[in-house]
């Protein structure tokens, strides 16, 4: 009996039921839970680009939903560098990884803007999310910009499936600090970004567009440069438009 | 019917305490005298993939600990129904299963855990020793004989990829479970002394070279040898 078609075909349907309500219902069930921890991450990555990992590791959930709350104000641009004030469009609800698929001119770009607390006015960083490919999956990241809009204040690097010991480095607090202090624009104005370089342990300390690489993971390096100079383009217009004031005014001077 | 694969069922007398020696040798059997990947020479892909440093290859053991444990005792309590022209399959349903439930776990309990690990946790379905307990061992003997067998295998698969992933750790990166050893050990002998990290660890090569020499030692202990 139990080698008869019917008998397999029956307890393969069976079987493939049950197992399938156990997956769903798992999934119904811890589903808010992993929707906060990917939400509470999130949060944590952006702020990880203006403030150190390991103050972000010593706060609670809570803690870090409050201190998100009331320090960072969001606005959502298009390509030009234009708010788009559309109801409805907020910058925490911009999937970057499914805008990354649309052509570049049809995304939505979400600015983070770190401030003092409660007063949105006093703007201390610009975070500037960012997404690309690294050797085996998607890498993606939050670059802060200070206020001169050419200074990198901080980084935060991700990944989906980077090698551990080589490309997931990117998320090592001691590769990321390497960013901070580099500028994104050379002395003529034009976006050049900050490259990482092939090879691990040389200096660049005088450069302000490379960083030391890292050893093993040249490709998960080039595709953080890729990353940052495709993203850093997008942001073009809305950095060039908040630095002009300033650019302006050092044009006079000189 | 190709139950020849499977092992003779064993007859177990009503009375025998929970840890009876038979049962104790369940456990410790695969630990040494029959370890799943230095003697059975199964899992080594997984052994390769996830020992470059100690945290992810310690979750990833507590999980396949979990999974051959719990699917040897679920394919056990099933095995008089399975036909067996599709067994294979069965199991593989059973085993994804259990993984996705570890993974969906790790996911809303775990998130920083889940984001390191995800894709290797996946591979635990593929892994051969888990397969390879389920075929031999769960589908001709009763569930807690089962569940024991499973538990041993997947502790002697812990402790290599544990004492690979030491090793890697240490010379690739000079840390252990994140703790810079090197640079302690080091700034011991004065500033201008550094430990040197050899590249070579963190890399799958690294993996082979260690695990060839567990295995060297292994057997000059146990005299074990291959024919």
């Amino acid at each position: 009996m139990q080698q008869s078609n019917i008998y397999i075909i029956v307890y393969s349907a069976v079987l493939t039921i049950i197992l399938g309500f156990l997956l769903s219902g798992s999934a119904q069930f811890l589903g808010p839970r992993q929707q906060n921890a990917i939400a509470l991450d999130k949060k944590k990555q952006i702020l990880g680009a203006v403030i150190s990992a390991e103050e972000i590791a010593l706060m609670s959930p809570e803690q870090v939903n409050e201190f998100y709350a009331s320090r960072i104000s969001a606005i959502v641009l298009d390509v030009t560098g234009t708010e788009i004030t559309k109801e409805g469009v907020t910058a925490e609800k911009v999937e970057i990884a499914k805008d990354y698929k649309k052509p570049a001119e049809e995304r939505a770009y979400p600015v983070f803007i770190f401030h003092a607390e409660g007063k949105p006015d006093q703007v201390e960083s610009y975070i500037f999310p960012m997404y690309g490919a690294g050797l085996w999956d998607a890498i993606w990241g939050y670059l802060a910009l200070e206020r001169d809009m050419n200074t990198i204040g901080g980084i935060t690097l991700a990944h989906a499936a980077e090698t551990p010991g080589l490309g997931a480095r990117i998320t090592e607090a001691k590769v990321q600090a390497r960013y901070v202090g580099k500028k994104i624009f050379d002395e003529s104005g034009s976006l050049v970004t900050v490259m990482m370089q092939k090879g691990e342990g040389k200096e660049y300390g005088d450069d302000a567009h490379k960083v030391d690489g890292m050893s093993g993971a040249t490709i998960t390096g080039n595709g953080v440069n890729n990353m940052l100079k495709a993203y850093m383009g997008h942001y073009e217009g809305y950095i060039k438009a908040k630095s002009t004031p300033k650019t302006a005014v050092a044009l006079l001077l000189h | 019917m190709s139950t020849e694969t499977l092992e003779k069922e064993v007859v177990v007398k009503p009375t025998e305490p929970i840890f009876s020696k038979r049962r104790k040798k369940l456990v410790t059997d695969p630990l040494v005298d029959d370890n799943p990947v230095t003697v059975q020479v199964l899992g080594i892909c997984s052994a390769l993939a996830v020992t470059t440093q100690m945290k992810p290859t310690l979750v990833m053991a507590i999980s396949v600990i979990f999974v051959m444990a719990l699917s040897n005792f679920v394919i056990s309590l099933m095995r008089n129904t399975i036909p067996a022209r599709v067994r294979i399959i069965v199991q593989l349903a059973v085993v994804a299963t259990l993984v996705t439930l570890v993974s969906e776990v790790l996911k809303a309990f775990a998130y920083d855990m889940y984001k390191e690990l995800s894709v290797f946790i996946g591979l635990i379905i593929t892994n051969c020793i888990v397969m390879g307990r389920l075929e031999a061992f769960a589908m001709g003997n009763k569930p807690y004989d089962s569940m024991l067998d499973g538990l041993g295998s997947a502790l002697g698969y812990s402790w290599i990829i544990l004492t690979v992933a030491f090793f890697r750790e240490l010379w690739g990166s000079g840390a252990v479970f994140g703790i810079p050893v090197f640079d302690y050990v080091s700034s011991l002998f004065g500033p201008d002394f550094k430990l040197a990290t050899n590249g070579l660890m963190v890399t799958p090569v690294g993996a082979f070279i260690i695990l060839g020499l567990i295995v060297w030692v292994q057997r000059t202990k146990t005299g074990y040898v291959e024919y």
